[in-house]
């Protein structure tokens, strides 16, 4: 154990202030900046103390956006975000304990089979099959739509593993006494194994929701009707204006908002959260 | 209620491994029937083919008039109680007893009254609000229990109920199924590798080895009448003395008193006896003496349990004496044997030799 001597109990502690500043102050920055007045940044000196103009710029961003560089409002922007995260996070949940359901429980020829197949698309990110995937949205006709936006990033090896490896610990007597018991694959599922999952289903939803929400590469490449724009990548479309310096005060205020939903989910969620990380219920 | 018929069932596994070698058995309606042998020996893979849990390979099983070979556990009429209770964690006591009930489409009120006749007959009302995990041993024990009580099925199955409680509450528990069973008359089968279980409770006992029946018989029967050396060693504690028939005619000190051995069956080569038959005291009857040294002595309370060496041989044997007698470790005693006290078996098949009296016939 560590003793507890009062000078290296300052050390550390300084050490951890010191680390947490570094990480808070950009964030701290974006939000300064925010609530400055247009000229402000472009000043040279980053104004350190928050001015006062913090209302209109979130008003502006909120409801008319950054028309110039081709920008949706925010608010458009974000229920768009919410709109794929959501639908990616709840396709992947479903999908994934489906398939571990099958995996784990019924005996099917190439089961083996299938799960390594499953394993194996856990080295394919969405980066490296980008181009052929567009490829089929785009012949779908699936281009600036929501079903475009979230389905081909909802398959899910990542989270089938998990949850295979979670109903491998659950008892098989369970699974018997719920046969004599009378229910069926889909009662057990329904009854037994859903509620047993929940906190892992917590947890999952929390990291799946992050990955949804701040998907990028993909938002940025299949639409191009604003009315599909999600936050994080019109961000990016705000800060590249054609004409004149972007417009860093009403950028900030957008990136303030988009970096909010997230920090709420896991708010809301950190019980669960936490307890689905640690602990196991027997 | 209903009787369970097997005939000729057998199990093999996929990787040809043969767990259950063609077995033979009618339990009778509201008989308790207990299936007892060592670890590995069948027992369970039976108890799980008779629930459905496990395919059948060959054979027949009947429950009542129904062939189930290929029903579902859920359509056998029969309800199991796991050893490590397999209750349902998120759910109360009470949704763990009304579960099997609700799938079968019983309505509200049903439910109610028998999860509550049930809860009432094993003394766990006041835990039918909570979650399995604020539940003692014991008490898991009991709603497993319920959860078979309330289905009121044609038989309770038991896969070794009792083996994960304290010696204790075990015995506690013991005595309540048996009253529990007497009260229901409810067609039983009972798993356990507990032999004192497997006494306490049977009616009948079936002592398997091997994935084959060694013996089938009320207790008492297999107790004074062991069929082979392995049910002769496996039932009753201490276990039986086996001794080659040599040992017990050819040592230094063994004299005969009276007409004693010239009836044993031919072919016999092992003798057993068990250890509360072996006497201090010479008996009025014709008996055997043997001389022997005590090596070890345990009191055990009521009873005491000598170890001796026979002398001039490595033979060792237990006797059970009531109380404690007057005896030191390293003295030398006489031990003394009653023809009655001997069962003779053959070396080989291990198979028991002399006939039963009235050569009764064990039902198939």
């Amino acid at each position: 154990m560590v003793e507890h001597r009062p000078w290296s109990q300052l050390a550390a502690h300084l050490i951890l202030i010191a680390g947490v500043a570094l990480v808070l102050f950009p964030v701290y920055i974006a939000i300064v900046a925010s609530t400055q007045a247009p000229g402000e940044f472009l000043r040279g000196t980053l104004p350190l103390v928050p001015g006062g103009h913090a209302l209109e710029n979130y008003r502006a961003m909120w409801e008319s956006g950054l028309s110039r560089a081709g920008a949706p409002p925010v608010g458009k922007m974000l229920v768009n975000s919410l709109v794929m995260a959501l639908a990616i996070t709840l396709g992947k949940l479903v999908i994934s304990l489906l398939s571990a359901f099958a995996i784990v429980y019924f005996r099917f020829p190439f089961r083996l089979f299938f799960f390594w197949l499953i394993f194996v698309t856990l080295m394919l990110p969405v980066e490296v099959r980008i181009i052929p995937t567009f490829q089929v949205v785009a012949d779908l006709g699936m281009l600036n739509s929501f079903a475009g936006l979230s389905i081909p990033l909802i398959a899910s090896a990542t989270a089938t593993f998990l949850f295979r490896q979670f109903f491998m610990t659950v008892p098989e007597e369970l699974l018997e006494a719920a046969r004599v018991d009378g229910a069926g694959p889909f009662r057990f599922f329904r009854d037994i194994l859903l509620p047993l999952s929940i906190t892992n289903i917590a947890a999952l939803f929390v990291i799946l929701f992050i990955y949804g929400w701040n998907q990028y590469l993909w938002p940025l490449l299949i639409t191009t009707d604003s009315d599909y724009y999600t936050v994080v990548m019109g961000i990016q479309r705000m800060t590249t204006a054609a004409d004149g310096d972007p417009q860093w005060h009403l950028v900030m205020a957008a990136v303030v908002m988009a970096a909010l939903p997230p920090v709420l989910v896991i708010l809301f969620m950190q019980r669960l959260f936490v307890k689905g990380l640690t602990e196991t219920e027997k | 209620m209903a009787s369970i018929k097997l005939d000729a069932l057998e199990k093999t596994y996929p990787g040809g491994v043969q767990a259950v070698k063609g077995i033979d058995l009618e339990v009778a309606d509201g008989e308790f029937v207990v299936l007892v042998g060592p670890s590995g020996c069948g027992k369970s893979t039976l108890l799980r083919m008779v629930a459905g849990l496990e395919t059948i390979s060959s054979g027949e099983l009947h429950i009542g008039e129904r062939r189930v070979n290929d029903l579902e556990p859920a359509r056998r009429d029969i309800a199991m109680v796991f050893q490590n209770y397999a209750l349902y964690p998120h759910m109360t006591v009470f949704d763990n007893l009304a579960y099997g009930l609700k799938n079968r489409g019983f309505g509200r009120d049903e439910i109610r009254r028998r999860v509550e006749e049930a809860a009432r007959m094993l003394e766990i009302e006041p835990f039918l609000p909570r979650k399995p995990r604020q539940l003692s041993g014991g008490q898991r024990q009991r709603v497993a229990m319920g959860r078979a009580l309330v289905r009121e099925p044609a038989a309770f199955l038991f896969d070794e109920p009792l083996s994960n409680l304290d010696a204790k509450l075990r015995v506690q528990m013991r005595v309540e199924i048996k009253r529990l069973q007497r009260r229901l008359k409810t067609t039983s089968l009972y798993v356990t590798h507990d032999q004192l279980e497997a006494m306490t409770l049977g009616d009948r006992l079936v002592v398997l080895n091997g994935g084959r029946i060694e013996q089938v018989g009320t207790p008492m029967e297999v107790y004074a009448r062991p069929a082979s050396l392995f049910v002769a060693t496996f039932i009753g504690s201490p276990a039986m003395n086996l001794l080659p028939l040599e040992a017990l005619l050819s040592g230094p000190g063994t004299a005969v008193h009276g007409a004693l051995l010239h009836d044993l069956p031919s072919g016999t080569g092992i003798v057993g006896v068990r250890p509360d038959a072996l006497r201090l005291e010479p008996p009025r009857a014709p008996h055997l003496t043997l001389a022997a040294t005590l090596e070890l002595f345990e009191a055990a309370g009521a009873e005491s349990h000598l170890h001796v060496r026979l002398a001039g041989s490595d033979q060792t044997l237990v006797i059970r004496t009531a109380g404690q007698p007057p005896v030191a470790e390293g003295q030398r005693l006489h031990v003394h044997i009653t023809r009655d006290a001997l069962h003779p078996f053959h070396r080989e098949s291990g198979r028991r030799l002399d006939e039963p009296p009235g050569a009764r016939e064990q039902a198939a």
